[in-house]
């Protein structure tokens, strides 16, 4: 009895160890097939190389990697403020009952497929952003306004929570002290949530970073430095996408190479968030 | 109020794709397979497709998952290995899903020879939809008295008894729960499923066959503009399949806590 209790025992552990090795193997066969590119044609004219070209093995991505960090600036800079706004009205502002219906709304959009989102950008907000604002309208800035509505639940609810696992005696204290409800909720409770707050952010980064199809719809896929946010341009994530699909040879191994620059970023900032959210529970 | 606004907008996207897709909902539009590359016809190939990968994918990814959840909450305190087994769920839960299609390429389309098929993106969505399942199971569990296990104890039950036949049904609705907003998430899902299933629009055969699946043919008639109106179709079908599942899930959740507490 005590024998089968044991096997069955380890059996369990070894169903629970799936995540970690799928982990793994994920990490293994990206740098597998992605390192010995970029030892090839070296680091320095991978990451920092201007032009990305496959037909004369050129595998720049510097272009991507700025594109990266401009959509996601964007979708930062509009999503964070809109983000608090919300999480403020959502946790303060209304009576309960009306919070009930809200949240579960905020869920439900976060649920709708990324693609679904590229398609809006690309049939209202590249028209609008081409007739209004010049370039082709396939943008940055388009790729920035629809990341920043779908990182939007993600600062939402956690930073919600955060506010939520704050002591009542926070909230109380600063009101019997005679603080009004606005210099409570700015001067105490977010700068006591701010771990949270900052966590929220930094995961909704790695998602915005980690888009795709989205993005894949409504940047427009110029292979270029971009110089202003009305111009076309490919992400890291994009690059992958859109050539995939009929890369062979050392032009998928560059694409698996970005792979590896993606998965770096992308592991950094959620470790990140995930020593940060460790450290409000204590 | 800007948080007003923002909702706003997002209810609007949403009502933007169905109000021009719902007129294209009709009966054969489910039931027909897509003709001329999607043009006209229906979308059943896709729906099968969609279906197909689902299936799959909680098939390997919800044991895999309750598993973890019954080890980390059964079976261990707090220690070394439950700390690095939840540091990898975690990491895995960040993992953007094209990296997750570049793997599943090169693993079990290539090095697994399983080619583009039902078989790799099952796969593939597995290993994605593992954290959302361990962490809803594990809630599941530990809001189980425990009570309940010592009284299974008490009666000279077994470890394996008490979980099977006392911990595991009455942690099942928060499992189920876990298991159907994966199914939500798997429907949406295109980068992974292009790289590893494959986008043809041919009925599959078996699980070897490459399918299409809704939200691919979606981002297919999208891009390459095929057909706005089989695209708005399309969109509004997902939309709605997605909405759907996951209000199903939030009643669940909410009559599951009621219950609780």
């Amino acid at each position: 009895m005590q024998v089968k209790e044991k096997m069955i025992e380890k059996l369990f552990l070894l169903i629970a160890l799936s995540s970690i090795t799928i982990l793994a193997l994920i990490t293994f066969f990206i740098f597998e097939e992605g390192l010995p590119l970029i030892l090839k044609i070296g680091p320095k004219a991978f990451l920092l190389g201007e032009r990305w070209i496959p037909s004369k093995g050129l595998f720049g991505i510097f272009p991507m990697i700025t594109s990266s960090f401009w959509v996601t600036l964007g979708a930062l800079i509009l999503g964070i403020p809109l983000g608090l706004a919300c999480t403020i009205f959502l946790s303060e502002l209304i009576p309960p009952s009306i919070g009930i219906l809200l949240r579960p709304a905020i869920q439900l959009l976060a649920a709708i497929p990324s693609v679904i989102y590229g398609f809006w950008g690309l049939i209202v907000l590249v028209p609008l952003i081409q007739n209004y604002l010049g370039g082709p309208g396939l943008s940055i800035l388009a790729g920035s306004l629809v990341l920043s509505f779908m990182i939007l639940p993600t600062i939402i609810t956690i930073s919600e929570d955060s506010l939520k696992a704050l002591p009542p005696s926070y909230k109380a204290g600063a009101l019997a002290l005679g603080a009004t409800h606005w210099q409570t909720i700015w001067r105490v409770l977010i700068p006591a949530a701010k771990s949270g707050i900052v966590a929220s952010v930094i995961l909704g980064m790695g998602r915005a970073i980690g888009e795709t199809m989205a993005m894949i719809m409504i940047l427009g896929n110029a292979v270029k430095m971009p110089t202003s946010f009305l111009d076309s341009a490919r992400t890291l994530t994009t690059n992958i996408g859109i050539e995939m699909g009929y890369a062979s040879g050392d032009h998928r191994q560059a694409l698996f190479a970005t792979g590896i620059v993606l998965f770096f970023i992308i592991m950094a900032l959620n470790i990140l968030a995930i020593f940060l959210s460790r450290r409000r529970v204590d | 109020m800007g948080a007003l606004l923002t909702i706003a907008v997002m209810i609007l996207i949403l009502l933007q794709i169905l109000s021009e897709g719902l007129p294209v909902l009709y009966l054969r539009f489910f039931l027909d397979s897509p003709k001329n590359m999607g043009r006209e016809g229906g979308i059943f190939s896709t729906i099968i497709g969609t279906l197909a990968l689902t299936g799959v994918a909680i098939l390997f990814g919800a044991p895999l998952g309750v598993g973890t959840a019954v080890f980390l909450r059964e079976y261990t305190r707090e220690s070394k290995i439950s700390r690095i087994i939840r540091f990898g769920t975690d990491c895995l839960a960040g993992v953007p899903s094209i990296i997750f299609g570049l793997f599943g390429f090169v693993f079990f389309v290539i090095r697994l020879k399983l080619g583009w098929s039902i078989l790799s993106g099952g796969l593939t969505l597995a290993a994605m939809i593992l954290p959302t399942v361990i962490s809803t199971a594990e809630e599941s569990i530990k809001a189980i008295p425990p009570s309940y296990r010592e009284v299974s104890y008490s009666l000279g039950g077994t470890k394996w008894q008490t979980i099977t036949r006392v911990v595991l049904p009455s942690a099942l609705p928060g499992i189920f729960t876990g298991i159907l907003l994966s199914v939500g998430r798997s429907i949406g899902e295109t980068a992974a499923v292009i790289l590893t299933a494959g986008s043809s629009l041919v009925m599959p055969t078996s699980l070897f066959s490459p399918i299409r699946t809704m939200s691919v043919h979606f981002y297919i008639l999208a891009r390459e503009g095929i057909s706005m109106k089989m695209a708005y179709g399309t969109g509004a079908a997902l939309i709605l399949l997605v909405l759907m599942i996951n209000m199903i899930a939030q009643w669940l959740i909410n009559r599951y806590i009621r219950h609780r507490t």
